[in-house]
């Protein structure tokens, strides 16, 4: 059906009232989702989009039965945010939020350990499980309900792997970002995890970009757990080493970081990879027919 | 945010970690006065600037006298100095750090960084100092140590003692050694940074001391909010005066070596859209993503730090609209086609939100737009171009 999040998740936005937030929540309304209410502190008791908003996740999640957080808040408060969003038992927690400082996320981290929750971002699309269910900031029209699962670190390049796709006539079960920072809250393998044991996903698209370990782990992982057919395309072969690419996480520190170190490393490991960052529906379709697979 | 050897050795300074007597001259009478203060009969003289491999330059000089530390501090100062890590350009020298001379009989490594994998800030060190960290990484690499620390207590002392006896800092010196790591690792914390490597640690043996002979600090900068006076250190002339106009108009770019102008929503899409170049033949003259929600205003800013780049012969904006709107997009190209008078062809790809209506925009305008149905087709399309074919 799809991972994380469905028609049926109860979802709240933290920094409800914003200016941000409150487009994307309306935005997440009209797509479907089951938005029921919204945090920010110092306007509980008020109303806004029609729905109610507390103070603290607790007191939202006590009322509304929430498991679900969108949030917008501001870096300097986004780790805060978080972990007042596991401690309240929250089951998805979206980071939207770009800038957060790296030695936070290091926090938020430790502080996951034991506690059931997963963390996306920060610097995260979102989520989307198309028709269902839409927690982030991706153009919700662009997604078709089908069976590829779809993961990736950037998010224009979730909407370009998604266009190619769907004019192919392949539409997602679920579409993931992790986020672009160096530290983020859920990694690739716990994404493809879910997304093999998915009875609605057939395969799953993985878009990784210079900088880190993960990919190559999730490839690793892909290889001895993953009977589903993995296509991986890595951003960045042109870009220089030791420069920022836009994404906090995309820097080329080591040899094992470049676009090419990882894009071989996951052919060597039996990925589909496309190498051209326009063949990624193509190398999909291939990939699917080769697993006697139909969309 | 990378800051300068003197400014890091004075955090050091500060945090109780023991550095060379030493201070940052700007002029060689600035040099000598520094000398003549720190007194002695050997001195230090090592050039400023954002890069290793300053030594293998000429940036790192010793002085016997007072008179030729000012002659050196002269000589340095002005001249470029090329390292790998500088490019061919080079970086000017505009500060020396004028420092105590000190003998060490052994040079170990220690730095923290933030692990990737283990998602923790962890200790590295290693008896083999002096060189790369790199390179011990490939020739030994069992000679690198590493402590993974628990944010949740910090670094402890018995994690140090650990460390400090593999590399070999035994008796007088262990506790020195635990010390100066509990201190590194505390201002680490403190100021948020992402990199510190101390390299070497210099072991004078007659005196039993350990000293921080080099300083390399690397600080977050979506940090630099909460940490104002690490934001004061930044030497806005160490930057590419282009990318630093970027910043300020809310764009991300980066100079490169080609001659396609890209202009791009999306860190991933702007890479991915410098892959598709390259694999087309073609070769990006920068990196620069607008960001989401990008004002017709930001596209012009945009298009005008993107063609000061004398290189560029034609542009790629390639836009796929989440936040983001192509109609605006689109009056943002013809605005900055006509307010700049500008004539370089422009390949056009746009797609997301209000996608027919900016493409109207981009041909009534009867300007040099050619639009691209997707990502490959402008790639081909910008190759094509700058090689002089028709398209």
């Amino acid at each position: 059906m799809s991972i994380f999040v469905n028609r049926y998740s109860r979802v709240i936005f933290q920094g409800f009232t914003g200016q941000h937030a409150s487009f994307h929540a309306a935005e997440a309304i009209a797509h479907g989702t089951n938005v029921v209410g919204g945090v920010t502190p110092g306007k509980g008791g008020t109303t806004h989009l029609g729905l109610p908003v507390f103070d603290t996740v607790a007191e939202a999640v006590r009322e509304t039965g929430a498991n679900v957080s969108g949030i917008f808040v501001p870096p300097a408060f986004a780790a805060d945010a978080v972990m007042e969003a596991i401690e309240a038992g929250i089951k998805v927690a979206v980071v939207i939020t770009d800038g957060v400082p790296v030695q936070d996320m290091v926090r938020v981290q430790r502080y996951r350990v034991g506690r059931d929750c997963i963390v996306l971002g920060p610097n995260t699309p979102g989520i989307i499980t198309p028709g269902e269910c839409k927690v982030g900031i991706m153009p919700a029209k662009i997604y078709r309900p089908g069976r590829i699962g779809v993961v990736s670190r950037s998010g224009t390049l979730n909407y370009e792997a998604v266009e190619q796709m769907v004019s192919l006539g392949l539409g997602q079960s679920t579409a993931i970002g992790i986020g672009g920072d160096p530290v983020n809250g859920t990694d690739f393998v716990t994404v493809l995890q879910a997304f093999e044991q998915d009875e609605d996903t057939d395969a799953v698209v993985m878009i990784g970009e210079i900088g880190g370990p993960q990919e190559i782990a999730a490839a690793r992982w892909a290889k001895d757990n993953m009977q589903k057919p993995l296509i991986a395309f890595v951003a960045g072969a042109s870009a220089p080493p030791g420069r920022r690419m836009g994404h906090a996480g995309a820097i080329i520190e080591g040899e094992e970081d470049t676009a090419k170190a990882k894009m071989e490393a996951m052919e060597a490991l039996g990925l589909y990879v496309a190498r051209n960052p326009a063949h990624i529906g193509e190398t999909l379709l291939k990939a699917l027919k080769e697993h006697k697979l139909t969309a | 945010m990378n800051v300068h050897e003197y400014q890091a050795k004075e955090l050091l300074r500060m945090y109780g970690v023991p550095v060379p007597a030493g201070n940052v001259a700007y002029s060689d009478s600035q040099a000598l006065a520094i000398a003549e203060q720190i007194g002695g009969e050997r001195w230090a003289i090592k050039a400023q600037i954002h890069s290793g491999g300053r030594g293998k330059a000429g940036g790192v000089k010793l002085a016997t006298s007072l008179e030729e530390v000012r002659r050196i501090a002269d000589e340095m100062l002005g001249t470029t100095l090329i390292t790998p890590q500088t490019g061919p350009k080079g970086r000017t020298v505009r500060r020396v750090l004028v420092e105590e001379a000190i003998d060490v009989d052994r040079e170990f490594y220690l730095g923290f960084t933030i692990d990737r994998s283990t998602q923790r800030i962890t200790l590295i060190a290693s008896a083999e100092g002096g060189v790369e960290i790199e390179q011990i990484a490939r020739q030994s690499p069992d000679k690198i140590i590493r402590e993974t620390i628990d944010p949740a207590v910090g670094l402890l002392d018995f994690q140090c003692r650990k460390v400090a006896a593999a590399i070999g800092l035994r008796d007088k010196l262990l506790p020195q050694a635990v010390r100066i790591m509990k201190r590194i690792y505390r201002l680490f914390r403190d100021k948020d940074a992402l990199q510190a490597e101390i390299n070497p640690l210099g072991l004078v043996k007659a005196e039993q001391r350990l000293i921080c002979l080099d300083a390399k600090f690397n600080f977050d900068p979506n940090a630099l909010f909460r940490r104002p006076e690490i934001n004061e250190l930044r030497d806005l002339e160490e930057e590419d005066p282009k990318e630093i106009e970027a910043s300020g108009h809310g764009l991300n770019y980066i100079a490169l070596n080609g001659d396609i102008g890209c202009i791009v929503n999306g860190a991933g899409l702007a890479m991915a859209t410098m892959d598709a170049i390259v694999l087309h033949g073609g070769w990006p003259a920068n990196f620069l993503d607008v960001g989401g929600g990008a004002s017709p205003e930001k596209v012009t800013n945009a298009c005008q730090i993107v063609i000061q780049d004398a290189n560029v012969k034609a542009l790629l904006v390639n836009i796929f609209a989440g936040i983001n709107r192509c109609d605006w997009i689109a009056t943002g190209l013809v605005q900055a086609y006509t307010s700049l008078h500008l004539d370089k062809p422009c390949v056009v790809r746009l797609a997301g939100t209000n996608v027919e209506k900016g493409r109207y925009i981009l041909a009534a305008s009867g300007l040099p737009f050619i639009q691209a149905t997707n990502l490959d087709d402008a790639a081909a399309k910008a190759v094509a171009i700058v090689k002089g074919e028709t398209v």
